[in-house]
């Protein structure tokens, strides 16, 4: 059977202030199963926040959790891992969140390798804002902020943290959501900056602009257009056109920043004038 | 010999600091070079950030992972800090940050000295928060004032400001310091009751929570959102709002006294008394001497701590001052507090102000006293 | 008849998205007059949990085990 989240909740804080239909619990709930699977503690757990929709993961949940300003949640992170290497750190961040105001540091984790998982909740819009484009609303798309349609491409999210450097890279969506748990857990597991987009749906801010009536109609479309990474290896450029590719991309070993930080402190005291 | 920003760094690691998150800029980058060497070398870490905003955030991150944390920067840094100093303001995390003035708006002179940012060190984030200010006008000043600023941020859990400037951040001088065993050091304070029953924002009658970092069985959330004693978000709940704000504002006045530090010269029998701080400061010691050799009775009121104002100070002014000279490298900032706390008083209040970079010197204060007494 | 699956529901969290009732493949659910989901047809609920997965809400919890699915 199923861990059941419920056991992992600040009860309290029940029910979610999420809209119906919204993928984050969905993504959330595989975040917690995951935690549940590897067998961690919830006092080695560290969930941290930054704004928005995405940024409400880590309230209801009772681990260690903090909520930070808009898009540094992961400089947040950085600092707290580098003072606490001994913790498991996850970032819960959004496509707004993580790649526009926060872009910058999504990249330079990634290029340091600093152990700390990334969830990015991909709904292709700003959910708590009340539905503007971000930098993951596909081209043509709908937003208040885009009513005749969004010009601009988007990020691939995957591709951008691989090339920043990112040792672990995966993208689920809410749909597939026995993969997601899978690649959540592994991307934990995982030493080194590990990142996993969540594709995810967003009825109210995005769908209803969008064709995309109720949430089903949604994840129906992430049914539809997903492919598996072993798939698309034998599929055209032009099969996999408006295709999401799902899986992991990346998993590899490289030195991770707070083990070798460690070293250098251990080097710097068995010097002279060291402590 | 011993330059300011060294005696920044020497004070923060004697107080316990062991994190430091930055990026460079001028004329505050030595900070960042000696703890990049320095941290190491006492089981801490360093780390460059890609940016001001990161690196605010980084030292706040690392200070709720239960480490003493600072960080140091410049004007249009310091700009980029106020984001999150801010919400270290908010949800009461302790922090240092040393700004070494430089003169502005926007990048303005890079490496000559302002005093143009004690406003922004005031009032430079959003939201009515509270906010600790020591500025110090010597080497020696550097050292013991980050010390201080490291034990009230960690007793009040306030972001602390060390307002320094180019020219007692670069300037070198013969210093001697306390002995270890001298100086006082204060720890967070511990919650005494066990994790069911801890409320992190739930705070003592000194308006301050007890406070424990992660991974020790207290398990509790933080938001910069308006939160209740639970550290939820509460966020329209006017009642919490209320009591919240002032509680952060009620914990530093209830402190007034052990923050507020002030230095005064030859007060006694002054008619004329120049108030200076930071760098400023130096050339009225110099221009008080020389005014007193001719003759002239003239005296200080020297601010280590600028907020809070130390309004208190000009009590002790009786009716002969005539006049009080506010000399500040910049437009005219504290004169304005100055003529608040002397609202009672008669002695009219006289600005000089200087914002070309150079510093002002002794012979410019003279002369301001020679013409008002 | 044996049920080797019970499906527990907490209407106080349920918002009625229906992902519950339009997802599951064996058709479990249904919906009451306020939209939100009900179990219909328990007896061909066969374990899969994926409606507990998916539930944004965690207003759903599938109990039983395979053991005793075999064993019926």
């Amino acid at each position: 059977m199923a861990v059941h989240v419920d056991r992992y909740l600040r009860l309290h804080k029940m029910p979610h202030i999420w809209c119906p239909g919204c993928g984050n619990g969905i993504v959330l709930g595989a975040l917690v199963r995951a935690v549940a699977e590897l067998g961690c503690s919830r006092d080695e757990v560290v969930v941290i926040t930054g704004i928005g929709c995405s940024a409400r993961t880590n309230a209801i949940i009772d681990f260690n959790t903090f909520q930070t300003t808009h898009g540094r949640a992961l400089s947040f992170a950085t600092g707290f891992k580098l003072a606490r290497p001994e913790m498991k750190v996850v970032v819960v961040t959004g496509d707004g969140d993580g790649l526009a105001i926060g872009g910058n540091h999504l990249i330079h984790s990634a290029r340091r390798n600093i152990d700390i998982t990334t969830i990015l909740i991909n709904n292709s819009i700003y959910g708590m804002t009340g539905g503007q484009h971000s930098p993951l609303t596909p081209a043509g798309s709908y937003a208040t902020t885009a009513p005749y349609g969004t010009l601009e491409p988007v990020f691939d999210a995957c591709r951008l943290v691989e090339g920043a450097g990112a040792t672990y890279v995966a993208r689920g969506t809410a749909y597939h959501v026995v993969l997601l748990q899978r690649l959540i857990a592994r991307a934990i597991s995982h030493k080194g900056f590990a990142f996993v987009e969540a594709v995810s749906q967003c009825p109210v801010g995005f769908g209803r602009r969008n064709k995309m009536r109720t949430p089903s109609e949604m994840m129906r479309w992430q049914k539809d257009h997903a492919v598996t990474v072993k798939a698309a290896a034998g599929m055209s450029r032009e099969q996999l056109r408006g295709k999401i590719l799902i899986g992991e991309f990346v998993n590899r070993n490289l030195p991770e920043l707070t083990e070798v930080y460690g070293r250098l402190i251990r080097e710097a005291q068995s010097r002279p004038g060291g402590e | 010999m011993m330059q300011g920003n060294e005696a920044c760094v020497e004070g923060a690691i004697a107080a316990g600091v062991r994190f430091f998150a930055g990026y460079p800029i001028s004329p505050a980058t030595e900070i960042a070079e000696l703890m990049a060497e320095k941290l190491p070398r006492v089981g801490g870490a360093f780390i460059q950030m890609e940016d001001e905003i990161a690196s605010m955030a980084a030292v706040i991150g690392a200070s709720i992972g239960g480490v003493k944390s600072l960080t140091a920067t410049s004007g249009p840094g310091f700009t980029l800090k106020q984001e999150n100093l801010g919400y270290a303001a908010m949800v009461e995390i302790p922090c240092v940050i040393v700004n070494v003035q430089r003169g502005g708006p926007s990048t303005g002179m890079p490496t000559l000295p302002a005093q143009m940012d004690v406003m922004q060190s005031r009032w430079g984030t959003h939201g009515d928060h509270p906010v600790v200010v020591l500025c110090p006008s010597t080497v020696y000043e550097c050292y013991v004032l980050t010390i201080k600023a490291v034990n009230i941020a960690e007793m009040l859990r306030v972001p602390v400001i060390v307002l320094s400037d180019a020219i007692v951040g670069h300037i070198r001088e013969k210093v001697v310091l306390p002995d270890p065993g001298e100086i006082e050091i204060v720890e967070r304070k511990k919650p005494l009751v066990p994790p069911e029953g801890y409320l992190p924002y739930r705070a003592d009658e000194d308006g301050v929570p007890p406070f424990i970092t992660y991974g020790k069985g207290y398990r509790y959330h933080i938001t910069s959102n308006n939160y209740d004693e639970g550290g939820f978000p509460a966020t329209n709940d006017h009642k919490v709002a209320h009591a919240l704000i002032n509680r952060l504002h009620a914990k530093i006045e209830k402190r007034r006294s052990e923050i507020i530090v002030t230095e005064e010269y030859m007060l006694d029998d002054a008619e004329v008394v120049i108030f200076a701080y930071g760098c400023t400061a130096r050339s009225a010691y110099s221009a008080v001497e020389t005014a007193r050799e001719q003759g002239i009775r003239a005296g200080i009121i020297k601010a280590l701590t600028l907020w809070p104002f130390p309004r208190e100070v000009f009590r002790k002014l009786g009716g002969r001052v005539r006049t009080v000279i506010v000399p500040e490298m910049n437009m005219g900032q504290l004169v304005v507090e100055v003529e608040a706390a002397l609202k009672d008083n008669p002695a009219r209040v006289v600005p000089l102000n200087r914002v070309d970079g150079k510093m002002i010197t002794p012979g410019q204060i003279l002369d301001l006293v020679k013409e008002v007494i | 008849m044996l049920t080797r699956y019970s499906i527990e529901l907490n209407h106080a969290w349920c918002k009625a998205c229906r992902i519950c009732v339009d997802f599951c493949p064996k058709k479990v659910f249904g919906v009451n007059e306020s939209g939100r989901a009900v179990v219909v047809n328990i007896e061909k609920c066969v374990g899969c949990t994926l409606c507990e997965l998916w539930c944004p809400d965690f207003a759903i919890k599938v109990e039983g085990s395979e053991q005793s699915g075999e064993a019926s």
